[in-house]
């Protein structure tokens, strides 16, 4: 991907966990690994370190998932109060209090981050509540929706435009610049939505 | 008293912009930082600070009032200027380039947020874009001397070089050879992106891609749209695929055009460009 970065996919392992195996390695000249839906992103700071860190990435071992599991989840308190949990409920056929215990029910883990700073791609969603999202967006999401599309969950972590459809609200500031790590939710976290 | 800045009139995309935010794209955090790196660099040297040092990068149309005698350099003027207390200083009109980047001895000295003072204008990260009113202290006086007292202005290069991918697979044969010989014009520029008007590109696959990370320079083409070059504030992934990517060194000469101009890329179809 242009002289300082390399896409890389099959990576045999989960991108998030990859990602991680590849920053354990601390090779010099790395600037950014990038995990997303199928791949992991190396940018490097010029072409001479992304010329030495080609030359490694066979060798890279993606860490450990049962390393990650065995951490206690990141537990997230949500209101189900959302827009669009009785059209979630219309379009999957479920009662309003199932799609509440099917989605609090359910481990998640962070595959990637993007779209907004701390915005954490969950999956782990169960398959009844794979919706589209909304043909029109809306202009406004408030910060703090717990969200579903497709075959992933979210929170937003600021008010923003966004297409997804809204299970609930919840009051955790999921990013802030001051504190270290920023992200509540970084790639390969373990997530639990708890009903408050 | 520490010396200030006071915005008189904010001009046109005014933001406070240093090297930007290394180490947080994969929490989403998009790069930000000058559109013109290298010209942001030049004119800080030009008032003796560290390339490091914050600056105000504007489209133009920007006043200024100084509180205090200062050093001031412009990547219009490219020399030092010293300005007297209570002065106001107009930016010059220039239409030779879309960025341009005013820059004071000391730097500007707002909170740094991630480690830079560079405004993220698609989160809203860093300091809020310039507005009337705002009074922007002015850092302590570097210890360096001044060493340069006036800069050649750097000519951009005619020709902007690209890579091919990592997504030609997407695209129609030959989709490559036509983006890069096509006659190609800016239609839209901001810090995330310019928006370049040329040749059809015929999508082969026309499902959105699942989402992966991009760089600056990256040459994304939705379905139904014009490809868009991204810029410092892109997002950090994202579901269009790739066509090309421009030359780290060549993102200033897209991004300089000023929309209805011309751009035209050069490259080779060549080489292995996604891993196995």
């Amino acid at each position: 991907m242009g002289p300082r970065a390399v896409l890389i996919e099959d990576l045999g392992a989960d991108p998030a966990d990859w990602a991680d195996g590849l920053r354990g390695m601390s090779l010099a000249g790395v600037t950014e690994v990038v995990p997303a839906a199928n791949t992991v992103l190396v940018n490097c700071a010029d072409p001479r370190s992304l010329a030495q860190v080609r030359e490694r990435l066979a060798t890279v071992r993606a860490a450990d998932p049962a390393r990650r599991a065995s951490a206690a989840p990141i537990e997230i308190p949500v209101r189900y109060d959302g827009e669009d949990l009785e059209l979630v409920a219309n379009s999957t056929g479920l009662a309003v209090d199932d799609v509440v215990a099917i989605h609090s029910g359910a481990e998640y883990f962070v595959a990637f981050c993007g779209f907004a700073p701390g915005f954490g791609y969950l999956r782990g969603l169960d398959p009844r509540l794979h919706l589209p999202r909304r043909a029109t967006p809306r202009t406004r999401v408030p910060a703090g929706s717990v969200a579903i599309a497709a075959d992933y969950t979210a929170v937003y972590p600021r008010a923003s435009p966004g297409g997804w459809l809204l299970l609930g609200t919840t009051a955790n500031v999921m990013f802030d610049p001051d504190r270290s790590p920023p992200a509540l939710l970084e790639p390969g976290a373990h997530v639990r939505f708890v009903v408050s | 008293m520490r010396q200030a800045i006071e915005v008189i009139a904010p001009g046109i995309a005014s933001t406070i912009q240093d090297r930007g935010r290394t180490g947080y794209a994969h929490l989403g955090v998009s790069p930000s930082g000058a559109v013109d790196p290298r010209l942001a660099s030049l004119t800080n040297r030009l008032v003796g600070n560290p390339d490091e040092a914050s600056v105000i990068e504007t489209c133009g149309g920007l006043v200024l009032r100084f509180t205090g005698a200062a050093l001031v350099a412009t990547s219009s003027e490219l020399a030092p200027v010293s300005i007297g207390a209570g002065e106001t200083y107009r930016l010059p009109g220039d239409r030779s380039r879309l960025w341009h980047y005013v820059a004071v001895r000391g730097g500007i000295d707002v909170p740094a947020v991630l480690g830079s003072r560079s405004s993220d204008t698609l989160s809203g990260l860093g300091p809020p874009p310039l507005a009337a009113g705002d009074v922007l202290p002015i850092g302590a006086e570097p210890e360096s001397q001044l060493a340069v007292d006036h800069a050649p202005g750097t000519r951009l290069r005619d020709v902007v070089r690209v890579t091919p991918g990592p997504r030609l697979d997407w695209f129609e044969p030959v989709s490559f050879e036509r983006f890069v010989a096509g006659a190609w014009t800016v239609t839209e520029s901001s810090r995330v992106g310019v928006r370049l008007s040329g040749v059809r590109l015929v999508r082969r696959i026309t499902h959105d891609l699942p989402s992966e990370g991009l760089v600056r320079g990256a040459v994304q083409v939705p379905p139904d749209s014009d490809p868009v070059m991204l810029l410092a504030d892109h997002p950090t992934t994202g579901g269009y695929p790739v066509i090309a990517v421009v030359d780290p060194d060549d993102v200033a000469v897209v991004a300089q055009t000023q929309p209805g101009g011309p751009v035209r890329f050069t490259g080779h179809a060549v080489g292995s460009h996604l891993r196995r």
